[in-house]
């Protein structure tokens, strides 16, 4: 279990692996009867085989949105209203229902926040495994059982000839997860959407699921897309952090980096907020005010109500990311000052 | 499972003895049986006589220990009004009510079932608000209309079907069923039609409301994330989460059906049980009554621990309970 995560550092020279996810200028709109509401707002993101980008930001900032884009599962009345989402190479935005149905599942998986709900109460752990799989593998039933059997041993589940009979009631919530997650390995899957799987859980649980999500992750290549509001998390689990804030991503860089030397001003507060084990302090740094609701987003720079270093060019101009210290930023402060 | 059972019997014998109470207490407030069976012509030495023969000189407990002891052994004595044993009578008119509500609830959840599933699953579209608007007629209508309706087109007017009457029976051992003629089978179409319209679109309702709920459910969301094809989601995931609310209701409504398929019964001249009850009140016909009322108590009783049975079969978490 406890597994040293190692980064293998990209080798230079080799010619770049298709991306298990590429998004770029994504869009999503939600139109109610008051207008229509920009959830996700040009975002772009790009995920390689073997790496965990996680997406950290407040309730809100649209992180499970974009996860569930990529899956093509937004609820209506959002859609898509702009940019293009390639998995592993091939696009999945612009597919009809049928054909994501056959991506979903096959192609990328998905983790979602809560392991006590996220399974059909009525069918043995094995019957929805055995389902997936012969879904999207040529394999029949004893063959299929048999990769169940060896999925549940994998996500590290003691006893998996008896658990495949087992419902999901009788697994504890830190199990179930291991369920799902081997749900959403049944047809290895090129990319996972992780959507706070580890929100639910124990914090001690939580970190035998990231440990697990990271090995997984670097045994099989697969790409994993870890949408959280845990910091921490990220910190121990994630290769590249990409910080989103209403809508936008303001930052993204290695996580390493990005910790020790964030460059955004949001990204900045954030990391200040977090408390530190060593040193005594009687009141938590926060960031004043709140993220900005859908329909109330200041012109420009959508944080500069709340930034301490805002100046009138971010209330007048949208800043993109650009290169700034070793990450990418989008902040005018790297980008030609703020007046 | 054998104390989940023993609780149950104990409960059961508990709802039996209160409704037979019930039922015992209708001869008492009904007036004085000896009167009703003699004529007014009866001396006081032949009344005393009847008292005595019919155990009514003893006391209350004695009376009510003896009713139960013969009711549970299918003796509710004999009909005021024929002469003839309350059991046999009701014996004999069984079957056909049974039949009857049988056939209507079948026809209810197999009509009813995938129109709630395709009201939910395609709630914008012309075919299922007609179907939701429809439903509305269906609950509205009072059955005897419903059942006048289909007599007027399918016997009257097309003479397609027979508009009275149960066709022919065969006999297998003492029950008569009607099933097995194709006279019978024609004959029962129509009043079970007319039963199970009101049944179709409570269950067409209910399943709705219930898919509804259960779409929005994480691990619908999750199974849709997983690549299983929507027809799968709806009718093996979604469904099947759906239907215990469904079970106890069929449940419930057969013991209704069975107990007030009265009107039905009499609009289609059908010979079952709601007839024969609706005679007995007509003539107070007080022993048939009471068998009647126990027995209806008696299927309600014995519908509840199928239900409970059920309810372990479709969801493994309340197989786990009992153990």
């Amino acid at each position: 279990m406890m597994l040293q995560p190692v980064i293998a550092p990209e080798s230079p020279g080799t010619a770049p692996a298709t991306p298990v996810l590429e998004v770029s200028n994504l869009t999503v709109e939600f139109p109610t009867r008051h207008g229509t509401l920009t959830a996700i707002d040009d975002v772009s993101m790009r995920i390689e085989p073997g790496e965990i980008l996680g997406v950290v930001g407040e309730s809100g900032a649209g992180k499970s949105i974009t996860g569930l884009a990529v899956l093509g599962l937004l609820e209506a009345p959002g859609r898509i209203a702009g940019g293009e989402i390639h998995v592993a190479g091939r696009r999945v935005d612009t597919l009809s229902e049928e054909e994501l149905t056959k991506v979903r599942g096959s192609e990328m998986g998905a983790i979602f926040q809560d392991p006590l709900t996220a399974l059909n109460p009525l069918f043995s752990v094995g019957a929805q495994l055995v389902e997936t799989i012969r879904l999207h593998t040529e394999l029949n039933k004893e063959e299929a059982r048999a990769r169940a059997l060896h999925l549940l041993r994998e996500v590290g589940i003691p006893a998996p000839e008896e658990r495949l009979k087992q419902f999901p009631h009788q697994f504890s919530g830190g199990m179930r997860q291991r369920v799902v997650i081997a749900l959403a390995l049944a047809a290895e899957p090129g990319l996972i959407i992780a959507d706070e799987p580890t929100t639910a859980l124990d914090v001690s649980i939580q970190a035998q699921i990231t440990t697990l999500l990271r090995r997984l992750c670097k045994e099989h290549r697969t790409g994993i897309m870890l949408v959280t509001h845990d910091m921490g998390v990220i910190a121990e689990t994630a290769d590249r952090v990409a910080v989103m804030y209403s809508g936008r991503v303001v930052e993204t860089g290695r996580v390493e980096d990005v910790i020790h030397a964030p460059q955004h001003p949001y990204t900045k507060g954030l990391m200040a907020a977090i408390p530190s084990l060593h040193d005594r302090v009687e009141t938590l740094t926060q960031i004043d005010g709140s993220m900005p609701r859908l329909n109330t987003r200041p012109s420009g720079c959508a944080f500069n109500p709340r930034c301490p270093v805002a100046g009138p060019r971010c209330r007048r101009d949208r800043p993109e990311l650009v290169a700034a210290g070793p990450n990418r930023a989008a902040c005018f402060l790297h980008d030609g000052g703020t007046q | 499972m054998l104390a989940f059972l023993i609780k149950r019997s104990a409960n059961a014998i508990f709802v039996m003895l209160s409704v037979s109470f019930i039922a015992f207490m209708i001869f008492r407030f009904v007036g004085d049986p000896v009167e009703l069976m003699l004529n007014e012509q009866a001396t006081q030495s032949q009344r005393d006589e009847l008292r005595t023969r019919l155990g009514l000189d003893e006391p209350f407990i004695v009376q009510f220990g003896t009713f139960v002891t013969n009711a549970a052994q299918g003796d509710f004595g004999i009909s005021f009004r024929n002469q003839q044993d309350v059991l046999g009578m009701i014996a004999e008119r069984f079957p056909a009510t049974f039949e009857l509500v049988i056939v209507a609830t079948i026809i209810s959840l197999v009509v009813g079932i995938p129109m709630g599933v395709i009201t939910a699953i395609r709630r914008q579209t012309w075919y299922a608000e007609t179907m939701q608007f429809t439903s509305i007629i269906g609950v509205s209508l009072p059955s005897f209309v419903v059942g006048i309706g289909l007599i007027l087109i399918f016997s009257v007017w097309l003479g397609w079907l027979p508009a009275f009457g149960r066709g022919e029976t065969v006999d297998i051992g003492w029950w008569s069923t009607g099933l097995l003629t194709h006279s019978g089978r024609m004959s029962i179409i129509l009043p079970a039609l007319s039963l199970s319209l009101f049944q179709i679109t409570l269950v067409m309702r209910l399943v709705r409301a219930e898919m509804l709920e259960v779409l929005r459910s994480d691990f619908i969301k999750f199974a849709r994330a997983r690549g299983i094809p929507a027809r799968a989601i709806h009718f093996r995931h979604a469904l099947r989460n759906c239907l215990m609310p469904v079970v106890t209701m069929t449940a419930m409504q057969i013991g209704g059906l069975i107990a007030f398929a009265l009107v039905t019964e009499t609009v289609f001249q059908w010979p079952g049980m709601g007839l024969l009850f609706i005679q007995a009140v007509t003539f107070v016909d007080v022993p048939i009554m009471a068998a009647y009322l126990c027995i209806v108590a008696l299927i309600f009783v014995l519908l509840n621990t199928i239900v409970d049975i059920t309810y372990a079969v479709i969801d493994p978490r309340l197989r786990g309970a009992e153990k």
